[in-house]
């Protein structure tokens, strides 16, 4: 099999022929004169984890239940698996929603809240309950079936959610901020724990969040989502790294924004900053000279030394003062005032043990390479 | 008084109370307590005691409970003779019969008509969720016997309804509904419809939205839905209700006086009657005994069952 056989295999929005499972075309949804979802279009593959990443309120709930059928879009065309899902009924489309709230059934067992969805489809009593017992034991609830809701805990709860939102096999499966009741250890647990379910399946699942952390474990593709609207969809790898506007690079991740004007959009783009002075950053298209820009500068890629690095065409390099540290074990933040006043945030891992670390007052020299530094232009 | 008193008037009062046996909690849980003693405990005890008495002419009308003999021995006279009258007589039982077939089918019209005005309001956005509320309890600020006179002026002969009907043409015998079951019922749902709808809307305004999508997104029509989750999920407030219709309904002696009919028998009556007609004391405590078990007896059923559902 040939190297992009695979890569479209895996990664099916690679390739341009691949035929999308789920297309939203032109959603806008609007509640009263305020408009929550605003004029978006995405396309969603077979069998991926697609994250929509975004802000309280930005419109992701929104957008979650107008795929299942609880909201009715104000304009545009939702497509699963080919088919328009205008007037068609929540009951009768072929996704299920994990809620925000679990939604769990007060009055029935486990086993009976996750039996329901079998049992409206007319299966057996028989047939369900053999299924229940299988989908409890891929949660690992076996032992809580005869529980109700409120005697579980509530990553328990959660689990119960998830296998009643699954036991109908959807093609879809929408899941509404899924972890956001637990805590962090149990969180991050958790997340793989989705991930190895979602794999086992092989549905397709839609997780909204707002921790970048969740959507960056998750996701075989993120959204991330401002008032209404998609900036940018891309893998977590690309959205962390070639972030499209000041918006992305700030929500995901720690960065430092510089503003300026181009001066030469060779290789590398040479910018002139009020701030910094002249910059060189990382090379990229449709740049002309004059342009008002935005330079993003992620804290791990800076480098602090005491001794004045080598001049080089492609290393940008600025004295400063150490302001502030914070050592997190694994790593240490830095604050490092600049000869204008100017804080740059810094990142160095604590990969090696260092006998004499840079601490605080300390005369420093960060530096970084010209391809650390983004050109955005929104 | 001055603050410093105050507070050693308060704190002698706590030791004395203290050396009693009784903490704050106890003095909370006290007045309600002896409330429901003064008011309710000891009247239930007299009327006991007058059912086991035989009636006399004399006042008061029943024979002591005690006696002391010639020998001055105490000796305790008393009779379940009242009791068994009660179960021989056809009268009673047919009168307590009769009552419970009111009440429950009373009950059951003020729950079909009770449960969808319930789910509305509670479905409803607020400003006008208020006012329906509102419309629900406005019939108590007028009097009860003023609204049931009302109804004698709608359902009588020549009443509003007969009327109205008669001038349309859909009828030209005017029909019989005064004096009879059909206007006791008319008057007892009426009159404790909001007593069905109130504790209804409080469990219905409580149900979250999502358990609702979450089983329509399941696969449930709104029709299964509202079997599978609303309903069951209300029970409580369909309990309360129908309780808070039934136990006043078998009771109800003013609706049947004024609207029923000669023929419509409710112990309510049959107990004014023992009183004021009779004048037959002890009789008459003793129906008033049964019919307070009547009443009490299914209450403590749906306790016990609540308790047994809420312990798996
Ligand atoms: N039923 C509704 N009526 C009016 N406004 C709504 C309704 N549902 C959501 N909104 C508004 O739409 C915006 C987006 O909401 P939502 O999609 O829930 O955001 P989130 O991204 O936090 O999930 C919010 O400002 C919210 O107030
Ligand atoms: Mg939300």
């Amino acid at each position: 099999m040939s190297d992009t056989a695979l890569a479209a295999d895996t990664k099916p929005w690679r390739d341009t022929t691949a035929r999308p499972f789920i297309s939203i075309r032109n959603i806008t949804k609007r509640f009263g004169d305020f408009t929550a979802v605003n004029d978006i279009s995405l396309d969603i593959y077979q069998g991926e984890l697609f994250c929509l990443l975004g802000g309280s309120g930005c419109g992701k709930s929104t957008l979650l239940r107008m795929l299942a059928g609880f909201e009715v879009p104000t304009a545009g065309q939702i497509l699963i698996d080919g088919q328009d899902m205008a007037g068609v009924p929540a009951d009768k489309r072929p996704t299920n929603m994990m809620f925000q709230s679990y939604a769990l059934f007060p009055h029935m067992s486990v086993e009976k809240n996750v039996a329901y969805g079998l049992l409206r489809e007319g299966k057996s009593r028989a047939e369900a309950y053999a299924r229940v017992a299988e989908m409890l034991k891929l949660v690992k609830l076996e032992a809580l079936a005869k529980r109700k809701p409120h005697q579980l805990s509530g990553g328990q709860r959660q689990r119960v959610a998830l296998a009643r939102s699954l036991i109908k096999q959807p093609k879809l499966l929408l899941l509404d901020e899924p972890l956001g009741a637990l805590d962090k250890k149990l969180r991050e647990e958790t997340q793989f724990e989705l991930i190895r379910i979602q794999e086992t399946l092989g549905v397709t699942f839609i997780v909204v969040t707002h921790d970048q952390d969740e959507a960056m474990t998750l996701a075989t593709r993120i959204g991330v989502m401002n008032e209404g609207v998609i900036t940018q969809v891309g893998e977590p790898r690309a959205i962390y790294e070639h972030p499209k506007s000041r918006f992305v690079a700030d929500f995901i991740g720690s960065v430092n924004l510089f503003e300026g004007q181009v001066r030469d959009p060779g290789a590398p783009v040479v910018v002139e900053t009020p701030e910094l002075g002249t910059m060189k950053a990382l090379a990229r298209e449709g740049l002309s000279a004059g342009q008002q820009v935005w330079l993003a500068l992620r804290p791990e890629r800076v480098s602090l030394t005491r001794t004045e690095p080598a001049a080089s065409d492609s290393v940008n390099t600025l004295p400063g003062v150490v302001e502030d540290v914070a050592y997190m074990g694994h790593m240490s933040h830095f604050r490092v005032r600049l000869a204008n006043g100017r804080m740059l945030r810094v990142t160095l891992s604590n990969r090696l043990h260092d006998e004499d670390p840079i601490s605080w007052d300390e005369a420093v020299f960060a530096s970084w390479n010209a391809s650390a530094m983004r050109v955005l232009t929104e | 008084m001055s603050a410093l008193t105050d507070n050693a008037l308060w704190r002698g009062t706590a030791r004395v109370m203290g050396r009693l046996g009784i903490s704050g909690r106890t003095l909370v849980i006290a007045i309600p307590m002896l409330w429901l003693l003064a008011f309710f405990l000891v009247p239930f005890l007299v009327l006991g005691r007058i059912s086991l008495a035989e009636a006399i002419i004399a006042r008061p009308p029943y024979t002591p409970l005690w006696e002391r003999g010639p020998d001055g021995t105490l000796h305790i006279i008393a009779t379940l003779e009242n009791y068994r009258f009660l179960l021989e007589d056809a009268l009673y039982r047919n009168a307590y019969l009769s009552s419970i077939r009111i009440a429950v089918i009373s009950t059951v019209f003020a729950l079909l008509i009770g449960y969808p005005i319930a789910y509305y309001i509670a479905r409803s956005p607020e400003p006008r969720r208020s006012v329906l509320l509102l419309l629900v309890i406005l019939p108590f600020w007028t009097s009860f016997l003023l609204r049931v006179y009302a109804w004698m002026g709608f359902l009588r002969r020549e009443g509003v309804i007969n009327n109205t009907l008669m001038s349309l043409g859909i009828i030209d015998q005017p029909l019989v509904m005064m004096q009879t079951d059909f206007a006791v019922y008319i008057g007892i749902v009426y009159t404790y419809l909001p007593f069905m709808i109130l504790p209804l809307y409080a469990n219905l305004v409580k149900l979250d939205d999502a358990l609702l999508e979450a089983a329509g997104d399941l696969g449930a029509s709104p029709t299964v839905t509202f079997f599978t989750v609303t309903l069951p999920l209300s029970l409580p407030g369909i309990v309360a209700g129908s309780m808070l219709v039934f136990i006043p309904a078998i009771g109800e002696y003013v609706i049947p006086a004024l609207l029923g009919g000669p023929d419509t028998l409710m112990i309510g009556r049959v107990l004014w009657d023992e009183f004021f007609s009779s004048r037959d004391w002890p009789v008459a405590s003793a129906v008033a005994i049964v019919m307070l078990f009547l009443v009490v007896a299914p209450i403590m059923w749906l306790q016990s069952v609540q308790n047994r559902r809420e312990l798996q």
